[in-house]
């Protein structure tokens, strides 16, 4: 474990990613707790101020602080990812197990139904449910918490065919351990730290998903502040106030740029394999030229 | 076609048909849960019991769910996808207007994509851009986290609003210049990707024994590079492309609704904001089918551009 730590605290931007969402996550718990000089309230006398020391990111129409409604905001798209992933983590875990365990009929449906989740450009699907439940949180991040489920079953499925065949699961069947027991206790440690890549992953393009989401008006409604919904208003200002389109916008691509660089960091971190090929991959300047290269796998 | 290319063809469509019944059924689910009675949003304001009933019964509503689904199912196939409930029209009809203007869209997105793509990837592989494949990781990571439509917004701050050299939305009956922006941004998110893989595509090639054989048989570095070694480093470039061509679609519906570009995903939006489920549904399913035609269509190129796809039981 403390090998892991340190592979992926030498991973530079990995610790970068890290860092960045400590500081989103941190501004956003300041948020629930603080609001000085009313800036999440509506204001008028200071309506449309460009970025300045008192407000970073300027103000709204209303005289909100952006700087402020942008981490009120990461509230509700940090919450509805994790929620969303996590729904999908058990979703994938159950199901991929249950498919790679079992086998047979189970295994060809479920497998089926994946291929079926795939054949949907995902933010299609997601238009397509929240377009007919009523949006809000709740229905927000069950479907993009369904709709990611498959991605994750299919890896679990994966991992569980392979650690089925091992002696010591082999052995655990033959003293009598139940499935359940073997799968649980024998099987899914094995596929933990794909899970747990995957899981981050998933969280940069769910966070990308809500937002794409309440920036068509699918997403929870006003007045809750969510990034998608804050770029959209703001488009109507974008000759007078550019800033109302570009700090959510800003702060929502770093947010899933980071969620991305962990992520690879952990894969990394993870699996000490891949290290190589990243280094074949980026390892500088070796030039078209350069014959003597070794040959990867 | 071979014989083997032409049995892993048909393995592959007949793979196809249990998922497109899936896509259907699950738009037939989706938009079957679809709260309050759809016919009052048909019948407007002035409506009496009769007339609803009436119309309940012309669009099937009044049948058991597994005879509405089957009958969906047989319409479906018929390329019959329902009538809209606002403008009356058929969607079928619709899409077929449509649908062109997105592909035009999508399309420009995948050449740019490739062409600025394998340029700078191209250009990466020597020594003296080292610096620019040092930042291809980087602009590729921030290529997949820039959400599109503020990518979008951007670009039209820059190129239209404050330097007035681009047109910020509309079709303008399909000119460069409207196309222009909308293409750019959707090609982004792929463009670092294909860029990234170009580069080691060429890189690997360089250590493969058939650049060395070329070498050795004294071709021209430049007929080595570019059919060689380029079809070499094209297989990873057609996978990217062609898996991304998903997203195009769905940032379709994105792109277009900030360049006000009349495509299908303008339509979808459009139509969620009247609720006009019909159209949403008979979209939705169109762009799913398209979907994985493509799909297949990219894992068929594989077998024609690397034979030994062929041969084995395809990827895995």
């Amino acid at each position: 474990m403390a090998g892991i730590l340190k592979r992926f605290v030498r991973l530079r931007t990995a610790s970068a990613g890290l860092a960045v969402l400590t500081a989103v996550l941190c501004l956003t718990i300041l948020t629930l707790f603080l609001s000085p000089n009313g800036r999440g309230e509506v204001n008028l006398e200071r309506s449309l101020r460009p970025p300045s020391l008192g407000h970073p990111f300027g103000t709204d129409p209303f005289g909100r602080d952006v700087f402020y409604r942008v981490f009120q905001g990461a509230r509700l798209s940090l919450g509805v990812s994790f929620l969303a992933r996590s729904i999908s983590l058990l979703l994938g875990l159950v199901l991929g197990a249950a498919a790679g365990y079992f086998g047979g009929r189970l295994d060809s449906l479920l497998m089926r139904l994946a291929d079926v989740t795939f054949a949907f450009p995902a933010l299609l699907l997601l238009i397509a449910i929240m377009a007919v439940v009523s949006p809000g949180f709740v229905s927000l991040f069950v479907a993009l918490g369904v709709v990611g489920w498959a991605s994750v079953a299919r890896l679990v499925r994966a991992q569980v065919l392979a650690a089925r065949e091992r002696e010591y699961v082999q052995a655990a069947k033959a003293s009598g351990a139940g499935s359940t027991g073997v799968i649980l206790r024998h099987i899914l440690p094995q596929c933990l730290s794909p899970v747990l890549v995957i899981y981050t992953l998933g969280l940069g393009m769910t966070v990308m998903a809500e937002a794409s989401l309440s920036f068509l008006g699918l997403g929870v409604q006003p007045p809750d502040p969510s990034w998608g919904r804050m770029i959209s208003d703001g488009i109507g200002f974008m000759r007078t106030a550019p800033w109302l389109t570009f700090f959510p916008g800003l702060v929502l691509t770093l947010t899933v740029c980071a969620f991305n660089m962990v992520g690879d960091g952990l894969r990394e971190a993870l699996d000490p394999l891949s290290d190589r090929s990243r280094s074949r991959v980026t390892g500088g300047g070796d030039g078209f030229v350069g014959r003597d290269r070794v040959q990867g796998g | 076609m071979t014989y083997a290319m032409f049995k892993y063809t048909l393995k592959r469509i007949l793979i196809l048909i249990p998922v497109l019944w899936g896509v259907v059924t699950i738009t037939f689910i989706i938009m079957y849960v679809v709260p309050g009675d759809p016919v009052l949003v048909l019948a407007g304001e002035r409506y009496d019991e009769k007339t609803l009933v009436e119309m309940r019964r012309d669009l099937g509503l009044d049948k058991p769910l597994h005879m509405q689904y089957l009958d969906y199912l047989g319409r479906v196939v018929r390329l019959d996808l329902g009538r809209s409930f606002v403008t009356r029209r058929p969607v079928a009809a619709s899409i077929a207007e449509r649908f062109p203007k997105t592909l035009v869209l999508a399309a420009s997105a995948m050449v740019l994509a490739v062409v600025i793509g394998v340029s700078i990837g191209g250009l990466a592989v020597y020594n003296r851009f080292a610096w620019l494949g040092n930042s291809l990781m980087t602009l590729s990571l921030i290529g997949v986290s820039i959400p599109v439509f503020w990518l979008g917004l951007l670009l039209i701050n820059i190129f239209s609003v404050r330097l007035s050299l681009l047109p910020p939305s509309g079709y303008g009956g399909g000119s460069l210049a409207h196309l222009l922006l909308p293409a750019l941004t959707l090609s982004f998110a792929s463009m670092a990707t294909v860029a990234r893989v170009t580069r080691s595509g060429f890189i690997d090639a360089a250590g493969e024994d058939f650049i060395r054989t070329a070498r050795a048989k004294g071709m021209g570095e430049i007929v080595i590079i570019g059919k060689h070694a380029f079809r070499n480093a094209l297989i990873p470039v057609i996978t990217i492309v062609g898996t991304d061509f998903g997203s195009y679609l769905s940032g379709s519906v994105l792109t277009e609704s900030i360049f006000g570009w009349p495509g299908l995903g303008r339509l979808i939006v459009q139509s969620i904001m009247k609720r006009d489920f019909p159209v949403i549904q008979g979209a939705v399913l169109f762009m799913a089918v398209v979907f994985v035609v493509v799909n297949l269509l990219v894992d068929l190129c594989y077998g024609i551009i690397d034979p030994r796809v062929r041969v084995g039981s395809g990827r895995k």
